[in-house]
């Protein structure tokens, strides 16, 4: 561990309470905005335009002190392990929504349909006459309407090839910067972020056919809920993602980062890999099973 | 450039520095909304949590006007129910929470030998989300279809009846939980980062393992609150059916997620006040913490069975019997790790040299007032007797020994013993004692009832009861008067404290030990700016 002498301290920080204002005006406009009042689609956009703002002045910051060498190795290891904190706590965000997936097939879906003992099967005899539970399953409101159930073949076995293959074109950057070769690293780059941006696209590709032809919606009971949940708030975080390889990459023709130096890149990767392994979660337990 | 180029600091350069090295405090309001000093924003988080404790406490007050007598008196049941609500938000979320958030800004880098937090600017930004959030949160009080009322455990479907102001609450929450979690990490980052060599892990004060284990359950756990009411959020809005039976869901899956957060939550509110006690009781009794490495595994046994046992509050909501009885073993389980800690306390104060300053009052009726608590917890953990406890004042009267003369105790006995450390002033020991002893009557008045009235059956969130319950009923209301009035005098203590009084030397209490104490009093600024040289023979807990 090295010594603290040096550890930078930043003075008069600014950006902070932009970023509460920001999203101050964000959650309260959304929240006028889900109750159709006054002004909440405006202020949910103008909070976001806050928000993006301050991440561009706050890491704009950070990225010019990076280069300017204000940091020390002490200071590179704390990044890393709020990085590393941060991506478990996105862990267990999805945690919560993969563990209302498994409650709902292994447990509830099945008492719902009397299986289990317990009185399971009194409770469906009077309730839910005649539900015979089956994954996947909208309930036994059939809320939503009969639905086709997604398959795993095609559009997401693509997608799972193209999201690994991804994971293997940003190790090649990672190699790349590590030995120094910057026009190898951007172009590894490119193709991650594209791979991504491809991703998300037959994403939305894949949400229209479910909408328009399968009658499979957000609305069509648990199964809906969970497919569209999980899936969705994993695209977003490719979204992100890519977004952050995108900042990287266009730092990277500025002549930024250095075989040594390019946590940044460390991290947006860290973040690409963790939204890989959640993903082939989906892709088993959304998908396959 | 690379990542290894430290940019030098002679400590000689420090004094009279460069580009950001001013030293003294800026000035203005600017100061406090712009600061990224560990002490300023302690200082900020701990003015925040004893407003709200103020806020909060009003809440209780009407509460506990409203149950003086049976009948409805003062307030509408509705907003009774949102009293109660909110009440629990705000002294969980807006006090506890923050507060322990505080003295860990304050404490950990002073106790470790570091120079600041790790992540200054985050932190700062932790703290000034706080305010915010607040005020989104309370503003659900002023609109038309009032505050949140469905109690703070937010369940389906009562939660999705809620008027306009639940996309508010839902959201208040969001963002109070973006700030709990950057404020974990921070303090993980700083835990495992800013020790200078020598400091081991095992020459850390309590306090610092007490918050990183709890920063760790806090970074595991918020989130699942967060997909939680995103789930609510959806079902009511998006047409989700998470938790609606007619769609293949189930209300009861919330009550799983919720309390998979819920009670590692309530050890979020206790472990660092175990921190506090642990230093407290040895400087007093004047001998080291017996036990430390116990106290060390204990925490970590605590933490990892809080996440074994949450379905303890969902024994009468059901489930199947394999699941009763783990739920209930496991959580009888907990009272091993826990009781250790007591027994260490004990036998920490067995045989010593013991005086009784204000913290150590306070610490005291902690230890003994907690345990009540934990003994009520123990009975609630077993379930056929749940059964008949569940959701009567019973579980009040169990939650409030172990949050109020427990969690909130821990404080005002960190706020006595610090506050020299903070001011370089000594606050007045008398009023200190006498603020202890009319706290602890009256809250024993308050709380100790709330058993008598449970185990006979009376319910919890219900503004009227039935008329046996009546005399219990209106001691407590006393007591709760008697309490919250009587932390007044707190502020006052404080605030005296801050303008002038003896001054305080370093070592501040004769039996203290750990590096915080090594430092000036007042504080100065900055401490550690260079790394303390800590030996193997250097005391530091
Ligand atoms: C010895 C350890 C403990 C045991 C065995 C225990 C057990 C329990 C049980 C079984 C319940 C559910 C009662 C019911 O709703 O029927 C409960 C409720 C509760 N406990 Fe504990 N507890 C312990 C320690 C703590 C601590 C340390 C805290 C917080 C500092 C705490 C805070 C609460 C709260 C807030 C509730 C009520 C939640 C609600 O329904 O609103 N408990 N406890
Ligand atoms: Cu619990």
């Amino acid at each position: 561990m090295s010594s603290a002498t040096g550890y930078y301290i930043p003075h008069a920080a600014r950006w902070p309470i932009v970023g509460s204002i920001g999203l101050f005006i964000f959650f309260y406009g959304f929240a006028t905005w889900l109750n159709q009042g006054p002004f909440g689609r405006e202020m949910f956009i103008l909070g976001a335009g806050v928000l993006i703002f301050m991440m561009f002045g706050w890491f704009g910051l950070v990225a010019r002190e990076s280069e300017s060498g204000t940091y020390n190795g002490q200071v590179d290891s704390s990044f890393r392990l709020a990085m590393m904190w941060f991506i478990f706590s996105e862990v267990m965000f999805f945690a919560a929504f993969f563990g209302a997936l498994f409650y709902a097939r292994t447990f509830s879906g099945p008492w719902i349909g009397g299986l289990g003992g317990g009185g399971a099967d009194m409770t469906n005899a009077i309730l839910y006459q005649g539900h015979d539970y089956v994954w996947p399953s909208n309930g036994p409101g059939d809320v939503g309407g009969k639905f086709e159930q997604m398959g795993w073949f095609g559009l997401p076995l693509i997608n799972t090839l193209l999201l690994l293959s991804s994971g293997v074109t940003c190790t090649f950057a990672h190699h790349a910067i590590r030995a120094g070769h910057r026009q190898p690293f951007i172009l590894w780059l490119l193709a991650t972020v594209s791979l991504g941006f491809l991703f998300v696209g037959l994403q939305a590709v894949e949400y229209i056919h479910a909408y328009d032809a399968m009658n499979l919606k957000l609305t069509s009971g648990i199964y809906g809920s969970t497919f569209f949940m999980l899936t969705g708030f994993h695209g977003f975080h490719v979204t992100m993602g890519a977004i952050i390889l995108l900042v990287v990459m266009l730092r990277a023709t500025r002549k930024h980062f250095s075989a040594e130096n390019h946590f940044a890149f460390e991290a947006a990767a860290w973040y690409w890999h963790f939204v890989d392994v959640v993903w082939l979660g989906l892709f088993i337990f959304v998908y396959l099973i | 450039m690379s990542s290894t180029d430290v940019t030098h600091h002679a400590p000689e350069e420090h004094g009279h520095d460069h580009d950001h090295g001013e030293h003294g405090p800026a000035k203005g309001l600017m100061r406090w909304v712009t600061t990224t000093n560990h002490k300023d924003i302690g200082t900020l988080y701990l003015w925040f949590s004893l407003i709200m404790f103020f806020i909060g406490g009003a809440m209780a007050l009407i509460i506990r006007a409203e149950l003086f007598q049976p009948g409805i008196q003062i307030v509408d049941p509705m907003f009774f129910n949102s009293m109660t609500t909110m009440h629990a938000i705000v002294m969980i979320f807006g006090v506890v929470m923050p507060a322990f958030v505080g003295l860990a800004n304050w404490m950990i880098p002073m106790m470790i030998g570091a120079p600041d937090m790790a992540l200054p600017r985050l932190n700062n930004w932790s703290f000034w989300i706080m305010p915010f959030a607040f005020t989104i949160m309370l503003s659900t009080l002023f609109m038309d279809s009032g505050g949140p009322a469905g109690g703070w455990t937010l369940y389906p479907p009562l939660v999705l009846q809620m008027g306009d102001s639940f996309a508010f609450v839902i959201f208040a929450i969001h963002f109070l939980g973006i700030s709990s979690v950057m404020g974990s990490i921070n303090i993980v980052a700083t835990i495992f980062n800013m020790r200078p060599p020598g400091m081991t892990f095992m020459k850390m004060p309590m306090f610092v393992w007490t918050w990183l284990i709890t920063a760790y359950l806090l970074i595991a756990t918020i989130p699942v609150f967060a997909g939680a009411v995103t789930m609510l959020l959806t079902d009511r809005f998006f047409g989700t059916s998470f938790f609606s039976a007619a769609g293949g869901g189930d209300p009861v899956m919330f009550q799983h997620i919720f309390w998979f957060f819920g009670h590692p939550e309530v050890y979020i509110l206790i472990l660092p006040a175990f921190g506090i006690v642990s230093s407290i009781i040895p400087t007093f009794a004047r001998k080291p913490l017996f036990g430390y490495d116990s106290m060390v595994y204990a925490t970590a046994s605590i933490a990892f069975l809080s996440f074994i046992v949450w379905a303890h509050h969902m024994f009468t909501t059901g489930m199947p019997l394999a699941g009763e009885l783990f739920f209930m073993f496991s959580t009888m389980m907990i009272s091993v790790p826990t009781g250790v800690k007591v027994f260490n306390w004990v036998a920490t104060m067995w045989r010593g040299s013991m005086s009784f300053e204000t913290p150590m009052l306070f610490a005291i009726g902690f230890v003994i007032m907690f345990t009540i608590g934990g003994l009520s917890g123990l009975m609630l953990a077993i379930t056929p007797a749940d059964i008949q406890y569940h959701d009567t004042y019973f579980v009040v009267a169990h939650f409030h020994y172990v949050l109020v003369p427990g969690a909130i105790y821990s404080l005002m006995a960190a706020t006595y013993y610090w506050l020299p450390k903070w001011t370089g002033n000594m606050y007045d020991e008398k009023l200190g004692k006498l603020h202890f002893w009319i706290s602890t009557v009256f809250v024993n008045v308050l709380f100790f009832p709330m058993h008598f009235v449970g185990l006979a059956g009376m319910p919890r969130r219900i503004p009227d009861y039935s008329l046996q319950f009546a005399d219990w009923n209106m001691i407590a209301t006393i007591g709760a008067f008697g309490f919250g009035f009587s932390q007044l005098m707190f502020v006052y203590i404080i605030v005296k404290c801050i303008r002038g009084g003896e001054k305080a030397t370093a070592e501040v209490w004769e039996g203290a030990r750990g590096l915080e104490w090594t430092v000036d009093s007042p504080a100065p600024y900055h401490t550690f700016e260079t790394a303390p040289t800590i030996q193997p023979a250097t005391i530091t807990r």
